[in-house]
């Protein structure tokens, strides 16, 4: 117990500083200042993997630790989209979890934020439209904010994320 | 190469993989398979592949088994729409066996299971994807949404029993599969996987692909092996192009591998510490994790080193100054990392949920074919920097981390041995780098010629092998994750464990769910 304080204690806080919105990730119109007021800045997310080759999970999984420190700004992953404020999706949208993506964004109440997260999300990216894939998530369900990159960076999605929680600017 | 008294002649696959090619017969596939068993030897891989209308048979069906020497692939062509079942002599075959089924329309003589595998309802049972005259962007009307995966999921009764049905989507931020378990109480007494959610025609989009092109989407297969994956294309294009990549290119392959391994395995001890309750790992070792992410993006432009490997070598090489920065980044990993060891090795509720927890024997796990850091945590002493090493590996001595108890804390301890290896790896490797040049020019490769990919990622041995086309396209690609043969032997792990123990050891597998369904 003694080294495992002394970690903590050594290794202190390492959080960084959050990025700002970005106004150009945005494709849906902004929400309404006394929608965005509900959020009380505090935001559930539930992530959906639709297709990814698993890299967006990695930066994903990475926001969550301690430089980038989601949940110390208010924005926690949830187990249910029945909990959440906000799908994260990935991944262009495989034909075999097209149902599965539309059922949970159906299961999420109202008002809820879409981010595609990465560039299959935003344009089917490399894998495009074939048979077994539906391309980008925008065309299963309605999308707020594309964030782009192979895979986008942890800061990438934050601000994808805070963009979509922003009123425009 | 021989095998055993069996009269079939191997030709040596030209590349950097110990390999060997035959065609062979329908009784000869088998007396191969039976072989290979007998002589200790494994299967790494089977897939089947269309040549499309013309002469002599449309379909064949390959398989990848190893022996002695290294990997002997024997190809099967068919005369009917059939082939010999050898999922009795190697379990793992048996999902594979059905995949074929799924996308090529050629089945296994009377296997045990004869159900779907990778096919839900984006293409009917009538139509498969891999063949020549299947559309890539599919059928209309034939298939949609509106049909439904119905998958006849084994049901267990008796007093007491219920199902859990879990999955596609997860409570936490994972891939989406299936996972049926029957249970009593809280105990496991079954756990059926149902996969394929994530199935992308990765195998279709390749043959769309030129030789050159194919590395992009190799290196997204699954994006956390992203360089086994690139490697082992690379190799593949490499071994039919007859070209090699040049000494420094290996031994940067070689080094990149290893930070692969580094990241993920400290990335799975997080977790794995998170999983059994004290959040206090999975924030040290996703910082340790970030700190090499950050040092791949400043020297490699990518934090996951995606499209560091191309055929031919590497994109872009080590500037002065970096070899000391990864140097001091693999001290200051070692030195945190004994730290965390004593943490977790001297943590009683830790090692209480370890210890014990999805235990996969070593008997059962040769049985099945585990394979991987999983694999070498239940005593299946395969790793093939250390017994098929490619360049850089042969002088580098690889120690390779096993361990017998086949536990959580088993695979945990792996982890642990084979981050400290990789370290020297990684600083042996800059010790020894070679100068030269980091790239070879491509050759033409002839339509036909064959090549193969065989590397020892951080989950376990990626496969993959490449049918050239005409003017440098791809005529087949068959990749090939470890994850297939891991992810049988994950639902005997779980049994006689109770539900909520099943993230903690699952994730103590931690498998690919997109490198599986393809």
């Amino acid at each position: 117990m003694f080294q495992l304080l002394k970690k903590i204690a050594v290794v202190g806080i390492r959080t960084e500083a959050p990025p700002l919105p970005d106004e150009t990730l945005r494709v849906a119109e902004a929400l309404r200042a006394e929608v965005l007021d509900r959020f009380h800045g505090a935001l559930t997310i539930r992530h959906v993997d639709a297709g990814s080759c698993n890299g967006c999970e990695l930066e994903i999984n990475a926001l969550n630790g301690p430089y980038y420190n989601l949940e110390g700004l208010g924005i926690r992953f949830v187990a249910s989209p029945r909990h959440a404020d906000m799908l994260l999706v990935t991944g262009p949208v495989s034909r075999h979890m097209e149902i599965a993506l539309k059922r949970t964004y159906d299961a999420t109440p109202e008002p809820k934020l879409v981010v595609a997260t990465g560039d299959c999300a935003c344009s089917g990216g490399i894998y495009g439209e074939s048979y077994a894939t539906r391309g980008r998530v925008s065309n299963v369900v309605p999308v707020d904010v594309a964030v782009p990159g192979c895979p986008p960076t942890p800061l990438a999605i934050m601000q994808g994320i805070l963009t979509a929680i922003s009123v425009k600017a | 190469m021989t095998l055993g008294d069996l009269d079939i002649g191997f030709d040596e696959l030209p590349g950097a993989a110990a390999a060997w090619h035959a065609l062979v017969d329908a009784s000869a596939w088998r007396r191969a398979c039976e072989e290979v068993t007998a002589e200790g030897g494994r299967l790494v891989a089977l897939w089947g592949s269309d040549r499309g209308a013309g002469a002599g048979p449309r379909f064949r069906v390959h398989a990848a088994l190893v022996v002695h020497a290294g990997l002997a692939v024997v190809t099967l062509p068919l005369a009917a729409d059939e082939f010999p079942d050898v999922s009795d002599l190697f379990p793992a075959a048996d999902r594979m066996q059905r995949a074929v089924y799924d996308l090529l329309g050629v089945r296994a003589a009377a296997p045990a299971d004869a159900r779907k595998w990778l096919r839900h309802d984006a293409w009917s049972a009538r139509e498969h994807p891999l063949r020549k005259d299947f559309p890539v962007e599919g059928r209309t009307g034939s298939a949609g949404v509106e049909m439904r995966d119905d998958y006849p999921f084994v049901q267990v009764a008796g007093d007491g029993v219920h199902e859990i049905a879990v999955g596609p989507v997860h409570a936490g931020t994972i891939e989406p599969g299936h996972f049926r378990f029957s249970v009593i109480g809280e105990r496991i007494l079954r756990l059926e996987e149902r996969l394929g959610y994530k199935h992308k025609g990765v195998e279709k989009q390749f043959e769309r692909l030129t030789l050159e092109q194919g590395a992009k989407l190799a290196g997204r297969i699954s994006g956390d092996s992203t360089v086994a994956y690139a490697w082992a294309y690379a190799m593949a294009v490499e071994g039919a192009c007859g070209i090699e990549a040049p000494p420094r290119a290996a031994a940067l392959r070689g080094v990149c591998l290893e930070l692969e391994r580094v990241a993920n395995h400290l990335g799975d001890l997080g977790f794995l510490g998170n999983d059994a309750g004290l959040a206090f790992g999975l924030a040290q070792f996703s910082r340790l994790k970030e700190d090499l992410l950050r040092m791949n993006l400043a020297l490699f432009g990518h934090r996951y080193l995606m499209d560091a490997i191309v055929p031919g070598g590497l994109a872009r090489d080590l500037q002065a100054g970096d070899a000391d920065c990864i140097r001091a980044q693999c001290d200051a990993i070692e030195a945190e990392l004994a730290d965390l060891r004593s943490v977790y090795d001297e943590h009683p509720g830790l090692q209480d949920r370890f210890i014990n927890a999805g235990k996969v024997a070593p008997e059962l796990a040769a049985r099945l074919g585990l394979i991987g850091s999983a694999g070498r945590a239940s005593a299946q002493a395969w790793d093939l920097r250390v017994q098929y090493p490619c360049a850089p590996y042969q002088s580098l001595e690889v120690k390779m981390a096993t361990h017998r108890n086949g536990d959580v804390a088993a695979r945990v301890i792996v982890r642990f041995d084979e981050i400290v290896e990789s370290l020297r790896l990684v600083r042996l490797l800059l010790d020894l780098m070679p100068m030269g040049e980091i790239r070879a020019p491509l050759a033409p490769a002839r339509a036909g010629a064959i090549g193969c990919g065989w590397i020892e990622g951080w989950r376990g041995e990626v496969f993959m092998f490449l049918e050239a086309g005409a003017d440098g396209a791809i005529a087949r690609l068959h990749a090939h994750d470890p994850s297939w043969q891991n992810w049988p032997v994950l639902e005997h792990a779980v049994l006689g464990n109770i539900v909520p123990d099943f993230p903690l050891i699952n994730k103590s597998f931690n498998l690919s769910y997109s490198g599986h369904d393809l």
